[in-house]
């Protein structure tokens, strides 16, 4: 089986595993980082949403082969309880989730959205997640947490 | 029963009378509290973590909690119908204070003081504020917990609590925000193996002729195949090499005994000619009104999916002639009856757990996923055996909320009031969930599969089709004649809010329509005919929130609608008020929602759940319908099925009418979806100036409303 090299959450990781493997089964099965969901497998819900280089990118269509070299980011490597993430923080303080299941990806697409504008509009957080669904309707807490963070970010808690 | 005046308990403690069954003292410093409550996305853990401290007087993360284990906690049914907090929580409530009751007891002859000097503190016995030495975990040895509950023990008042009433965070929440394995998606056991099946496309399907080499040449790695009658599965190490094998494994499988669908049964008015069992409910039948006082309209909605953003997963282990299940089913206890008979062990043999999973909202393919699983496991003792249905499995084969059609007539008298009002339904069943009789897809496709359920719904109130049908304002005569169609075209159950959604839609579209012949405000119309007060309450309140005024004109192209509800006349009540502008499609601009939910565990957790059902209420309101095609389910995916995205939802304010904390709590997870769409439906005809009476209300419908106008 060939094998592919690339970086998760800072640390190198190298999989043996057929090129055309999803990454997120990758990252689930061969690597255990289950904080990445399967939804849909068809790049429409965005629970495995990872970022590649700082980009999002939905999971499960991406073959493994095509991250070789690269920067994966997933929820694991956000931030810890001890040391959360500003975004992380916010959806705790917000208490923004139900299920919880689509959070991972959700998270790491407003990531995405504050690396490159720190100060969204409403509008643009809402856009910017329009590749995540979430189904039990915690919409409206999750938009006030991101812009929660990206004032606290703003303010100087970014990591 | 006898006549006498001793203590009613709460039903689910009248069920698992046995106090050791919700509390145990058994590590020094924690509690073990028991709950057959399941948590799915609701928050229930957390309000079940807060009643159990409140009335043991410990703090909250003392606490232990046990969740739907048929090995360790009581069989409390299903965790559905709003119903944790109005009767499980009761139960818990009710069963700790009667604990606590025995040990102050305890300590009272143990102490040689007076019972009443006695309280207790995070645990610890105080006597007049001062230590006694003793506590729970001391005392623990000498009080017999395996004792029932008497109903005797005094709950504290409303005015007594500091742990109920206060937004605990969510226990559960970090676990999820931070990557945690939160899910029964994330469990992994050892030696364990990847399954998927190949579903039989609809009950009674039989297999024709089965290329099993073929779809050993396409998977891309070893697979082996489980066969028995018409179940078939593919079963793997690695989970990738399974789910390809799963997606193309249906092109190499040919079944017969096929029931081509009528592609019109997608559309709710089909149900209009199908053979139902008919039932009226409350006054008996009037003759028609004369024309020119008679209101009559036909409101309809397509099948809807439960549509989880997470597929269905069930785990399952058999070894040593016990089954082991995992599953994030509603209710252990049914599964486990279910799962024996399908497989036709003692069920005394099989133990299982919940484990969470992504929110259902109802009765979804949880069960089924967890049936797959037990199935493949007793066909390979020892290996542990996990399922997780492929995304087109989810939406095809899960059980759908049924199509409806509900027409709603009333006679008036001279001042534009119902003196007389049906609500007349016909559906599928909304009541099919795997305790009653089997009903599980794995069930069916194995040689000699259970008869079909029978199609059954208990009475309004809660009713299930008939939910919500009897209007709450105080019409002289009101009843429900309901038409329940045993054979659909595809398999449905419960989903949140059951008929009540579609009668809700019904009725408050129609006291629009009634309010506008009578010259009057909607809201001044509604509350001319309601004398609940504290349904009263909620509609004053809402319509403060959002600055409600009479008289805006209407077909401006903006619009504001309201719509109200008790959800099932018995639980929380919740007034909604949108407003919408519509130009060729609708767009929901704010919502407004006032409840009252009597006393609130954790006011943050009920607002979640009240917001939840609005935005879920939106999108069923202006996007979801399932298709049909010839063979069943035809939208398999988010495109085939979209559900609100983000920039969709709209600002949403909610508040809880505090006034009623001295009334027992009301299940208010299901209480403002109906209101929301109802009020929608209000708000798009508001702007339009013309009404749409069939959901969704999609830009087709609008156009053709506006055609109209």
């Amino acid at each position: 089986m060939p094998s592919t090299t690339f970086s998760v959450n800072g640390k190198p990781a190298s999989v043996a595993a057929d090129p055309d493997t999803p990454l997120l089964d990758v990252l689930r099965n061969h690597l255990r980082f289950t904080g990445t969901k399967f939804g849909c497998g068809l790049e429409q819900c965005g629970t495995c949403m990872v970022l590649i280089d700082g980009e999002p990118v939905k999971s499960c269509g991406k073959a493994v082969s095509t991250v070789a070299g690269k920067n994966v980011l997933t929820i694991e490597g956000l931030g810890t309880p001890e040391r959360p993430h500003p975004l992380q923080q916010a959806f705790l303080d917000e208490q923004a989730g139900q299920c919880g299941y689509c959070l991972s990806g959700i998270l790491l697409s407003a990531k995405a959205l504050l690396d490159r504008n720190p100060a969204p509009s409403r509008r643009e957080i809402a856009l910017a997640l329009d590749d995540n669904i979430c189904r039990c309707g915690s919409h409206h807490r999750i938009l006030r947490a991101v812009e929660k963070a990206a004032a606290q970010i703003r303010q100087g808690g970014a990591r | 029963m006898s006549a006498s005046a001793a203590p009613q308990l709460p039903g689910m403690l009248r069920d698992n009378p046995r106090l050791d069954q919700w509390v145990r003292f058994k590590e020094p410093g924690r509690v073990t509290v028991s709950t057959g409550r399941v948590e799915i996305g609701q928050g229930v853990l957390t309000a079940m973590r807060q009643i159990a401290a409140e009335e043991l007087d410990v703090a909250p993360d003392r606490i232990l909690l046990q969740t739907g284990d048929t090995d360790l906690t009581p069989n409390e049914g299903y965790t559905a119908g709003s119903q944790s907090i109005q009767f499980g929580g009761v139960a818990l409530r009710q069963a700790c204070a009667e604990v606590r009751a025995l040990f102050l007891d305890r300590a009272a002859s143990q102490l040689g003081h007076p019972r009443d000097t006695l309280s207790v503190e995070d645990g610890a016995i105080v006597h007049k504020g001062q230590p006694t030495g003793q506590d729970y975990w001391s005392l623990a040895a000498s009080v017999d917990l395996a004792c029932e509950a008497t109903g005797g023990a005094p709950i504290k008042q409303a005015s007594q609590h500091r742990v109920v009433g206060q937004n605990l965070p969510r226990t559960d929440l970090a676990d999820k925000v931070f990557g945690g394995a939160a899910f029964l998606h994330d469990m992994t056991i050892d030696g364990m193996v990847h399954a998927r099946v190949v579903r039989q496309p609809q009950r009674g399907a039989t297999i024709r002729a089965f290329d099993e080499a073929a779809i050993r040449r396409a998977a891309k790695g070893p697979i082996e195949i489980v066969r028995d009658g018409n179940f078939v599965a593919i079963v793997a190490q690695d989970e990738t090499i399974v789910e390809a094998a799963a997606a193309t494994a249906s092109s190499h499988v040919a079944w017969g005994n096929l029931e081509t669908l009528n592609p019109m049964s997608e559309e709710a008015r089909w149900l209009l000619q199908q053979p139902s069992i008919d039932k009226t409910h409350g006054a008996p039948p009037t003759d028609r009104a004369p024309a020119a006082r008679a209101y009559e309209a036909t409101y309809t909605r397509m099948h809807i999916a439960h549509a989880s953003i997470g597929p269905s997963c069930g785990l399952a282990l058999y070894k040593d002639g016990h089954l082991q299940v995992w599953t994030h089913s509603q209710g252990v206890y049914p599964l486990r009856a279910a799962l024996a008979r399908t497989l036709k062990i003692d069920p005394a043999k099989i133990s299982v757990k919940h484990v969470q999973g992504p929110g259902c909202y109802g009765h979804n393919g949880a069960d089924d996923a967890a049936a797959d699983a037990a199935v493949i496991a007793m066909r390979r003792p020892g290996q542990p055996v996990r399922v997780r249905w492929r995304r087109e499995e989810e939406f095809g084969f899960e059980p759908v909320s049924p199509a409806m059609v509900v027409t709603a007539r009333a006679a008036l008298d001279d001042d534009g009031k119902p003196q007389d009002w049906t609500t007349e339904i016909w559906s599928g069943r909304h009541t099919n969930r795997p305790g009653g009789g089997g009903n599980l897809l794995a069930a069916e496709a194995l040689p000699d599969p259970p008869p079909p359920p029978l199609a059954v719904e208990g009475p309004p109130p809660p009713g299930a089709g008939t939910r919500n049908g009897e209007p709450l304002y105080a019409f002289p005569a009101k009843r429900i004649v309901h038409h329940l169609i045993a054979e659909t075209p595809v398999r449905t159950s419960s989903l949140r809010g059951l008929g009540a959604t579609l009668n809700v839609y019904a009725i408050e579209s129609s006291m629009d329509e009634l309010a506008e012949r009578a010259g009057q405000d909607p809201v001044a119309y509604r509350l001319s005919v309601l004398t609940d007060p504290r349904a009263r309450k909620v509609v004053e309140h809402v319509a403060r929130m959002a600055g409600w005024q009479a008289g805006l004109p209407a077909g401006t192209g903006t619009g504001r609608g309201i719509g109200f509800a008790q959800y099932k006349n018995m639980a929380a009540y919740a007034a909604v008020i949108a407003e919408v502008e519509v130009d060729e499609s609708v767009r929901v601009l704010r919502v407004w929602c006032a409840a009252d939910s009597g006393l609130v565990i954790n006011p943050d957790g009920a607002i979640n759940q009240l917001e939840g059902g609005i935005v879920q209420g939106i999108s069923w309101a202006l996007k979801e319908g399932v298709r049909l095609d010839e063979t069943g389910i035809s939208s398999r995916d988010w495109e085939g099925y979209p559900v609100l995205r983000f920039s969709e939802v709209p600002e949403i304010a909610v508040e809880l009418v505090a006034s009623a904390v001295d009334r027992p709590p009301l299940g208010v997870g299901e209480a403002s979806g109906g209101p929301t769409v109802a009020a929608i439906g209000n708000a798009v005809a508001h702007a339009l100036g013309a009404r749409i009476r069939d959901l969704p209300l999609t830009r087709e419908r609008v156009m053709a409303a506006l055609l109209r106008t």
